[in-house]
Protein backbone atom coordinates (compact mmCIF):
# COMPACT_ATOMS: atom_id res chain seq x y z
CA UNK A 1 0.00 0.00 0.00
CA UNK A 2 2.84 2.54 0.68
CA UNK A 3 4.88 1.57 -2.08
CA UNK A 4 1.33 2.24 -3.93
CA UNK A 5 0.91 5.69 -2.35
CA UNK A 6 4.76 6.81 -3.17
CA UNK A 7 4.11 5.64 -6.41
CA UNK A 8 1.33 8.32 -6.79
CA UNK A 9 3.19 10.80 -4.87
CA UNK A 10 5.78 10.21 -8.26
CA UNK A 11 2.96 10.09 -10.62
CA UNK A 12 2.05 13.78 -9.13
CA UNK A 13 5.11 14.73 -9.78
CA UNK A 14 5.78 13.29 -13.20
CA UNK A 15 2.46 15.37 -14.40
CA UNK A 16 2.90 18.52 -12.39
CA UNK A 17 3.40 20.42 -15.45
CA UNK A 18 1.02 18.99 -17.77
CA UNK A 19 -1.89 19.74 -14.78
CA UNK A 20 -0.38 22.77 -14.60
CA UNK A 21 -1.03 23.81 -17.77
CA UNK A 22 -4.67 22.73 -18.31
CA UNK A 23 -5.67 24.42 -14.85
CA UNK A 24 -8.19 26.81 -15.71
CA UNK A 25 -9.52 28.76 -12.30
CA UNK A 26 -12.63 27.57 -10.62
CA UNK A 27 -13.87 24.37 -9.71
CA UNK A 28 -12.21 21.41 -10.91
CA UNK A 29 -15.23 19.39 -9.69
CA UNK A 30 -17.44 21.08 -12.24
CA UNK A 31 -15.32 20.20 -15.51
CA UNK A 32 -17.12 17.56 -16.90
CA UNK A 33 -14.31 16.02 -18.65
CA UNK A 34 -13.38 12.83 -16.48
CA UNK A 35 -16.74 12.45 -14.97
CA UNK A 36 -17.77 9.66 -16.83
CA UNK A 37 -14.40 8.32 -16.19
CA UNK A 38 -14.77 8.93 -12.22
CA UNK A 39 -18.76 7.31 -12.75
CA UNK A 40 -16.65 4.04 -14.32
CA UNK A 41 -14.46 3.65 -11.99
CA UNK A 42 -16.83 4.27 -8.88
CA UNK A 43 -18.65 1.37 -10.04
CA UNK A 44 -15.83 -0.89 -10.60
CA UNK A 45 -14.17 -0.22 -7.46
CA UNK A 46 -17.22 0.09 -4.94
CA UNK A 47 -18.79 -2.80 -6.90
CA UNK A 48 -16.00 -5.15 -6.80
CA UNK A 49 -15.31 -4.36 -2.75
CA UNK A 50 -19.02 -4.49 -2.40
CA UNK A 51 -19.52 -8.16 -3.90
CA UNK A 52 -15.82 -9.71 -2.35
CA UNK A 53 -16.68 -7.89 1.47
CA UNK A 54 -20.67 -9.21 0.72
CA UNK A 55 -19.90 -12.75 -0.37
CA UNK A 56 -16.31 -13.56 1.39
CA UNK A 57 -15.66 -11.17 4.73
CA UNK A 58 -18.76 -10.21 6.15
CA UNK A 59 -20.45 -13.31 6.44
CA UNK A 60 -17.05 -14.64 7.74
CA UNK A 61 -16.69 -11.71 10.57
CA UNK A 62 -20.41 -12.45 11.26
CA UNK A 63 -19.96 -16.06 11.38
CA UNK A 64 -17.00 -15.30 14.12
CA UNK A 65 -18.66 -13.43 15.93
CA UNK A 66 -22.16 -15.89 16.26
CA UNK A 67 -19.06 -18.25 17.43
CA UNK A 68 -17.79 -15.81 19.94
CA UNK A 69 -21.23 -15.22 21.41
CA UNK A 70 -22.26 -18.94 21.11
CA UNK A 71 -19.12 -20.05 23.24
CA UNK A 72 -19.73 -17.43 25.82
CA UNK A 73 -23.58 -18.53 26.14
CA UNK A 74 -22.17 -22.20 26.82
CA UNK A 75 -19.21 -20.75 28.68
CA UNK A 76 -21.84 -19.12 30.91
CA UNK A 77 -24.30 -22.01 30.96
CA UNK A 78 -21.61 -24.14 32.05
CA UNK A 79 -20.73 -21.87 34.91
CA UNK A 80 -24.05 -22.24 36.32
CA UNK A 81 -24.31 -25.12 36.26
CA UNK A 82 -20.85 -25.97 38.04
CA UNK A 83 -22.36 -23.86 40.68
CA UNK A 84 -25.45 -25.60 41.16
CA UNK A 85 -23.10 -28.19 41.65
CA UNK A 86 -21.19 -26.77 44.21
CA UNK A 87 -24.28 -24.95 46.05
CA UNK A 88 -25.63 -28.85 46.43
CA UNK A 89 -22.30 -29.76 47.81
CA UNK A 90 -22.37 -27.26 49.92
CA UNK A 91 -25.36 -28.71 51.44
CA UNK A 92 -24.40 -31.63 51.40
CA UNK A 93 -21.33 -31.06 53.57
CA UNK A 94 -23.84 -28.82 55.97
CA UNK A 95 -26.24 -31.91 56.11
CA UNK A 96 -23.19 -33.85 56.84
CA UNK A 97 -21.76 -31.56 59.98
CA UNK A 98 -24.71 -31.16 60.97
CA UNK A 99 -25.39 -35.26 61.18
CA UNK A 100 -21.61 -35.61 62.86
CA UNK A 101 -22.19 -33.30 65.45
CA UNK A 102 -25.30 -34.79 66.49
CA UNK A 103 -23.74 -37.79 66.27
CA UNK A 104 -20.73 -36.49 68.73
CA UNK A 105 -23.86 -35.16 70.99
CA UNK A 106 -25.35 -38.11 71.17
CA UNK A 107 -21.88 -39.95 72.10
CA UNK A 108 -20.99 -37.01 74.19
CA UNK A 109 -24.27 -37.99 76.16
CA UNK A 110 -24.21 -41.58 76.29
CA UNK A 111 -20.46 -41.31 78.06
CA UNK A 112 -21.99 -38.86 80.45
CA UNK A 113 -24.34 -40.96 81.41
CA UNK A 114 -21.86 -43.97 81.77
CA UNK A 115 -19.44 -42.11 83.12
CA UNK A 116 -22.23 -41.05 85.88
CA UNK A 117 -23.71 -44.09 86.08
CA UNK A 118 -20.31 -45.72 87.04
CA UNK A 119 -19.56 -42.91 89.34
CA UNK A 120 -22.77 -43.63 91.44
CA UNK A 121 -22.06 -47.17 91.73
CA UNK A 122 -18.45 -46.90 92.70
CA UNK A 123 -19.58 -44.08 95.34
CA UNK A 124 -22.73 -46.49 96.58
CA UNK A 125 -19.85 -49.29 96.80
CA UNK A 126 -17.28 -46.76 98.73
CA UNK A 127 -20.04 -45.77 101.07
CA UNK A 128 -20.69 -49.00 102.11
CA UNK A 129 -17.40 -49.90 102.62
CA UNK A 130 -16.58 -47.03 104.12
CA UNK A 131 -20.10 -47.40 106.57
CA UNK A 132 -18.65 -51.28 107.34
CA UNK A 133 -15.64 -49.79 108.25
CA UNK A 134 -16.91 -47.21 110.19
CA UNK A 135 -19.19 -49.49 112.47
CA UNK A 136 -16.32 -51.91 112.22
CA UNK A 137 -14.18 -48.91 114.26
CA UNK A 138 -16.89 -48.47 116.01
CA UNK A 139 -17.44 -51.90 117.69
CA UNK A 140 -13.87 -51.52 118.25
CA UNK A 141 -14.06 -49.06 120.00
CA UNK A 142 -16.97 -50.15 122.09
CA UNK A 143 -15.62 -53.19 122.80
CA UNK A 144 -11.84 -51.31 123.92
CA UNK A 145 -14.04 -49.06 125.92
CA UNK A 146 -16.15 -51.77 127.66
CA UNK A 147 -12.35 -53.99 128.39
CA UNK A 148 -10.34 -50.50 129.49
CA UNK A 149 -11.71 -50.73 133.00
CA UNK A 150 -10.56 -54.36 133.50
CA UNK A 151 -7.12 -53.60 131.69
CA UNK A 152 -7.04 -50.26 134.37
CA UNK A 153 -7.44 -52.60 137.36
CA UNK A 154 -5.26 -55.32 136.59
CA UNK A 155 -2.35 -52.35 135.84
CA UNK A 156 -2.98 -50.62 138.95
CA UNK A 157 -3.08 -54.24 140.95
CA UNK A 158 0.14 -55.02 139.54
CA UNK A 159 1.60 -51.27 140.02
CA UNK A 160 0.62 -51.06 143.24
CA UNK A 161 1.83 -54.83 144.06
CA UNK A 162 5.32 -53.54 142.30
CA UNK A 163 5.02 -50.39 144.68
CA UNK A 164 4.36 -52.08 147.97
CA UNK A 165 7.07 -54.49 147.46
CA UNK A 166 9.59 -51.55 146.73
CA UNK A 167 8.66 -49.11 149.14
CA UNK A 168 8.19 -51.71 151.98
CA UNK A 169 9.78 -54.80 151.18
CA UNK A 170 7.01 -57.67 151.76
CA UNK A 171 5.21 -59.68 149.30
CA UNK A 172 1.24 -59.03 149.32
CA UNK A 173 -1.27 -61.02 148.30
CA UNK A 174 -2.92 -60.24 144.64
CA UNK A 175 -6.52 -60.50 145.75
CA UNK A 176 -6.49 -58.29 148.75
CA UNK A 177 -4.97 -55.46 146.59
CA UNK A 178 -7.04 -56.12 143.61
CA UNK A 179 -9.86 -55.96 146.75
CA UNK A 180 -8.61 -52.42 147.40
CA UNK A 181 -8.44 -50.89 144.18
CA UNK A 182 -11.70 -52.26 143.27
CA UNK A 183 -12.91 -50.43 146.66
CA UNK A 184 -10.85 -47.12 145.49
CA UNK A 185 -11.99 -47.15 142.04
CA UNK A 186 -15.75 -47.88 142.82
CA UNK A 187 -15.03 -44.43 145.57
CA UNK A 188 -13.90 -42.59 142.80
CA UNK A 189 -16.22 -43.14 140.19
CA UNK B 1 3.41 23.02 -6.15
CA UNK B 2 0.32 25.46 -7.53
CA UNK B 3 -0.57 28.07 -4.49
CA UNK B 4 -4.33 27.84 -6.03
CA UNK B 5 -6.18 25.93 -3.07
CA UNK B 6 -8.82 24.70 -5.70
CA UNK B 7 -5.41 22.68 -7.69
CA UNK B 8 -5.43 19.83 -5.29
CA UNK B 9 -9.55 18.64 -6.80
CA UNK B 10 -7.92 18.40 -10.47
CA UNK B 11 -8.45 15.35 -12.19
CA UNK B 12 -5.56 14.03 -14.33
CA UNK B 13 -4.92 10.71 -17.00
CA UNK B 14 -2.40 8.06 -15.21
CA UNK B 15 -1.32 6.20 -18.11
CA UNK B 16 -2.72 5.43 -21.30
CA UNK B 17 -6.06 7.45 -22.58
CA UNK B 18 -8.69 4.33 -22.47
CA UNK B 19 -11.90 5.47 -24.60
CA UNK B 20 -15.32 3.76 -24.78
CA UNK B 21 -16.58 5.39 -28.32
CA UNK B 22 -16.71 9.16 -27.39
CA UNK B 23 -16.46 8.55 -23.37
CA UNK B 24 -13.46 8.67 -22.02
CA UNK B 25 -12.63 6.10 -19.39
CA UNK B 26 -9.17 6.62 -18.62
CA UNK B 27 -7.69 5.77 -15.29
CA UNK B 28 -6.96 9.31 -13.71
CA UNK B 29 -5.50 10.03 -9.65
CA UNK B 30 -8.84 9.95 -8.30
CA UNK B 31 -9.83 6.14 -9.65
CA UNK B 32 -6.48 5.30 -7.93
CA UNK B 33 -7.32 6.55 -4.86
CA UNK B 34 -10.59 4.63 -5.28
CA UNK B 35 -8.98 1.64 -5.92
CA UNK B 36 -6.63 2.39 -2.82
CA UNK B 37 -9.65 3.00 -1.06
CA UNK B 38 -11.38 -0.07 -1.85
CA UNK B 39 -8.36 -2.32 -1.85
CA UNK B 40 -7.42 -0.71 2.46
CA UNK B 41 -11.08 -1.47 3.18
CA UNK B 42 -10.83 -5.68 1.77
CA UNK B 43 -7.35 -5.45 3.38
CA UNK B 44 -8.49 -4.53 6.79
CA UNK B 45 -11.59 -6.79 6.84
CA UNK B 46 -9.98 -9.72 5.31
CA UNK B 47 -7.19 -9.79 7.48
CA UNK B 48 -9.92 -9.06 10.84
CA UNK B 49 -11.95 -11.89 9.49
CA UNK B 50 -9.18 -14.35 8.95
CA UNK B 51 -8.23 -15.96 12.21
CA UNK B 52 -11.45 -16.23 14.36
CA UNK B 53 -9.77 -16.61 17.68
CA UNK B 54 -11.67 -16.10 20.40
CA UNK B 55 -9.99 -13.26 22.43
CA UNK B 56 -9.34 -11.04 18.80
CA UNK B 57 -6.18 -9.41 18.47
CA UNK B 58 -6.34 -5.71 17.19
CA UNK B 59 -6.96 -6.11 13.68
CA UNK B 60 -9.96 -8.57 14.47
CA UNK B 61 -10.97 -6.14 16.97
CA UNK B 62 -11.44 -3.35 14.44
CA UNK B 63 -13.10 -5.63 11.91
CA UNK B 64 -15.55 -6.88 14.51
CA UNK B 65 -16.43 -3.57 16.20
CA UNK B 66 -16.92 -1.68 12.65
CA UNK B 67 -19.14 -4.65 11.99
CA UNK B 68 -21.38 -4.06 15.55
CA UNK B 69 -21.33 -0.90 15.12
CA UNK B 70 -22.73 -0.25 11.65
CA UNK B 71 -24.68 -3.67 12.07
CA UNK B 72 -26.58 -1.45 15.43
CA UNK B 73 -26.49 1.78 13.40
CA UNK B 74 -29.11 0.31 10.61
CA UNK B 75 -31.28 -1.69 13.40
CA UNK B 76 -31.43 1.36 15.23
CA UNK B 77 -32.74 3.64 12.44
CA UNK B 78 -34.27 1.25 10.34
CA UNK B 79 -34.98 -1.89 11.95
CA UNK B 80 -34.82 -5.25 11.64
CA UNK B 81 -36.24 -5.26 8.38
CA UNK B 82 -33.42 -3.31 7.05
CA UNK B 83 -30.46 -6.75 7.74
CA UNK B 84 -30.60 -7.61 3.97
CA UNK B 85 -29.16 -4.71 3.01
CA UNK B 86 -26.33 -4.54 5.67
CA UNK B 87 -23.34 -5.33 3.09
CA UNK B 88 -24.32 -2.41 1.24
CA UNK B 89 -24.64 0.14 3.74
CA UNK B 90 -21.53 -1.31 4.98
CA UNK B 91 -19.87 -1.48 2.42
CA UNK B 92 -20.79 2.59 1.55
CA UNK B 93 -19.70 3.57 5.45
CA UNK B 94 -16.58 1.98 4.77
CA UNK B 95 -15.79 3.02 1.24
CA UNK B 96 -16.30 6.84 1.93
CA UNK B 97 -14.93 6.70 5.20
CA UNK B 98 -11.67 5.09 3.52
CA UNK B 99 -11.92 7.64 0.69
CA UNK B 100 -11.57 10.67 3.15
CA UNK B 101 -9.47 9.44 5.53
CA UNK B 102 -6.96 8.50 2.25
CA UNK B 103 -7.57 12.26 1.38
CA UNK B 104 -6.63 13.56 4.78
CA UNK B 105 -2.56 12.64 3.71
CA UNK B 106 -1.11 15.35 2.35
CA UNK B 107 -0.73 15.08 -1.15
CA UNK B 108 -3.12 12.59 -1.28
CA UNK B 109 -5.96 13.21 -4.03
CA UNK B 110 -9.67 13.23 -1.92
CA UNK B 111 -12.12 11.11 -3.89
CA UNK B 112 -15.44 12.25 -2.35
CA UNK B 113 -14.66 15.99 -3.10
CA UNK B 114 -16.13 14.99 -6.30
CA UNK B 115 -19.25 16.36 -6.67
CA UNK B 116 -20.05 13.46 -9.37
CA UNK B 117 -18.99 10.77 -7.13
CA UNK B 118 -21.14 11.24 -4.32
CA UNK B 119 -23.84 12.41 -6.56
CA UNK B 120 -23.63 8.80 -8.26
CA UNK B 121 -23.51 7.33 -5.14
CA UNK B 122 -26.35 9.65 -3.63
CA UNK B 123 -28.31 8.97 -7.42
CA UNK B 124 -28.03 4.84 -6.91
CA UNK B 125 -29.10 5.24 -3.10
CA UNK B 126 -32.29 7.41 -4.08
CA UNK B 127 -33.30 4.92 -6.83
CA UNK B 128 -32.67 2.20 -4.86
CA UNK B 129 -34.60 3.12 -1.59
CA UNK B 130 -37.50 4.20 -3.79
CA UNK B 131 -37.88 0.78 -5.96
CA UNK B 132 -37.34 -0.97 -2.73
CA UNK B 133 -40.33 1.28 -1.16
CA UNK B 134 -42.46 0.49 -4.25
CA UNK B 135 -42.06 -3.36 -4.25
CA UNK B 136 -42.73 -3.36 -0.56
CA UNK B 137 -45.83 -1.55 -0.48
CA UNK B 138 -46.47 -0.82 -4.45
CA UNK B 139 -48.75 2.28 -5.01
CA UNK B 140 -49.05 2.75 -0.93
CA UNK B 141 -45.59 3.67 -1.21
CA UNK B 142 -47.12 7.04 -2.50
CA UNK B 143 -48.52 7.55 0.95
CA UNK B 144 -45.56 8.75 2.13
CA UNK B 145 -45.84 12.25 0.70
CA UNK B 146 -49.33 12.52 2.62
CA UNK B 147 -48.72 12.64 6.08
CA UNK B 148 -51.57 11.89 8.29
CA UNK B 149 -53.16 14.29 10.54
CA UNK B 150 -52.84 17.34 7.86
CA UNK B 151 -56.09 19.85 7.46
CA UNK B 152 -57.24 19.25 3.96
CA UNK B 153 -57.02 22.68 3.05
CA UNK B 154 -53.17 22.46 3.23
CA UNK B 155 -53.21 19.44 1.94
CA UNK B 156 -51.90 20.17 -1.87
CA UNK B 157 -49.38 22.44 -0.47
CA UNK B 158 -47.69 19.59 1.57
CA UNK B 159 -47.79 17.09 -0.48
CA UNK B 160 -45.92 19.13 -3.04
CA UNK B 161 -43.55 20.14 -0.28
CA UNK B 162 -42.68 16.40 0.81
CA UNK B 163 -42.35 15.87 -3.19
CA UNK B 164 -40.03 18.33 -3.55
CA UNK B 165 -38.10 17.10 -0.48
CA UNK B 166 -38.21 14.10 -1.03
CA UNK B 167 -36.66 14.22 -4.84
CA UNK B 168 -33.86 16.77 -3.37
CA UNK B 169 -33.38 14.22 -1.31
CA UNK B 170 -30.09 13.38 -3.59
CA UNK B 171 -28.50 16.38 -4.04
CA UNK B 172 -28.46 17.51 -0.66
CA UNK B 173 -27.08 14.02 0.29
CA UNK B 174 -24.42 14.30 -2.33
CA UNK B 175 -24.05 17.72 -1.30
CA UNK B 176 -23.47 17.67 2.25
CA UNK B 177 -20.51 15.09 1.81
CA UNK B 178 -18.59 16.73 -1.27
CA UNK B 179 -19.00 20.27 0.21
CA UNK B 180 -17.62 19.12 3.38
CA UNK B 181 -14.85 17.36 2.04
CA UNK B 182 -14.07 20.17 -0.24
CA UNK B 183 -14.34 23.15 2.41
CA UNK B 184 -12.20 21.20 4.70
CA UNK B 185 -9.10 20.70 2.33
CA UNK B 186 -9.70 24.01 0.98
CA UNK B 187 -9.50 26.04 3.72
CA UNK B 188 -6.07 23.94 4.75
CA UNK B 189 -4.93 24.69 1.51
CA UNK B 190 -5.43 28.36 2.15
CA UNK B 191 -3.73 28.30 5.65
CA UNK B 192 -0.70 26.41 4.68
CA UNK B 193 -0.65 28.96 1.81
CA UNK B 194 -0.51 31.75 4.90
CA UNK B 195 2.31 29.74 6.63
CA UNK B 196 4.34 29.94 3.30
CA UNK B 197 3.83 33.61 2.75
CA UNK B 198 3.80 34.90 5.91
CA UNK B 199 7.19 33.22 6.71
CA UNK B 200 9.31 32.68 9.91
CA UNK B 201 7.58 35.58 11.70
CA UNK B 202 3.89 35.43 11.15
CA UNK B 203 3.54 31.94 10.32
CA UNK B 204 2.99 30.00 13.71
CA UNK B 205 -0.70 31.25 13.73
CA UNK B 206 -1.61 29.63 10.49
CA UNK B 207 0.58 27.12 11.00
CA UNK B 208 -1.91 26.45 14.84
CA UNK B 209 -4.63 26.72 12.71
CA UNK B 210 -3.47 24.03 10.32
CA UNK B 211 -2.97 21.30 13.06
CA UNK B 212 -5.91 22.20 14.40
CA UNK B 213 -7.77 22.32 11.21
CA UNK B 214 -6.05 18.65 10.44
CA UNK B 215 -7.72 17.37 13.90
CA UNK B 216 -11.34 18.86 12.87
CA UNK B 217 -10.75 17.61 9.34
CA UNK B 218 -10.12 13.51 10.38
CA UNK B 219 -13.62 14.34 13.08
CA UNK B 220 -15.27 15.66 9.82
CA UNK B 221 -14.08 13.13 7.76
CA UNK B 222 -15.64 10.66 10.14
CA UNK B 223 -18.84 12.44 10.60
CA UNK B 224 -19.84 13.09 7.15
CA UNK B 225 -19.15 9.39 6.30
CA UNK B 226 -21.37 8.30 9.20
CA UNK B 227 -23.97 11.00 7.94
CA UNK B 228 -23.94 9.26 4.90
CA UNK B 229 -24.60 5.94 6.27
CA UNK B 230 -27.23 6.89 8.45
CA UNK B 231 -29.18 8.53 5.84
CA UNK B 232 -29.13 6.14 4.22
CA UNK B 233 -30.45 4.19 6.58
CA UNK B 234 -33.05 6.67 7.65
CA UNK B 235 -34.20 6.40 3.66
CA UNK B 236 -34.32 2.68 3.50
CA UNK B 237 -36.29 2.83 7.00
CA UNK B 238 -38.66 5.21 4.86
CA UNK B 239 -38.96 2.60 2.41
CA UNK B 240 -39.32 -0.70 4.61
CA UNK B 241 -41.79 0.66 7.44
CA UNK B 242 -44.36 3.20 5.66
CA UNK B 243 -44.87 5.24 9.06
CA UNK B 244 -47.07 8.08 7.41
Amino acid sequence: MFLRFSQTLLIYFLFFSYVESAESGGMPQLNPEFWFSQIFWLIITFGIMFILLSKLVLPKISENLEVRKAQILENIEAAEKKREESDKKLKEYDQLILNSKNEAKNYFNKAREKILKDVDKKRESLEKEINEEVSNAEKEILDLKNKSPEKIRKISVETSSDLIKKLLGIEVNNSSISAIVEDVSRKTN
Amino acid sequence: MASNPMYQFNVYRIGPEIKLGEVDLSFTNASLFMVISSLAVLIVFNLGSKKNSLIPNKIQLLAELSYTFVSKMISDTAGSKAKPYFSFIFSLFMFVLFCNMFGMIPYAFTVTSHIIVTFVLATFIFFGVTIIGFIKHGFGYLKLFVPSGVPVVLLPLIVIIEVISYLSRPVSLSVRLFANMMAGHTMMKVFGGFVISLGIVGGWLPLGFSVALTGLEILVAFLQAYVFAILTCIYLNDALNLHH
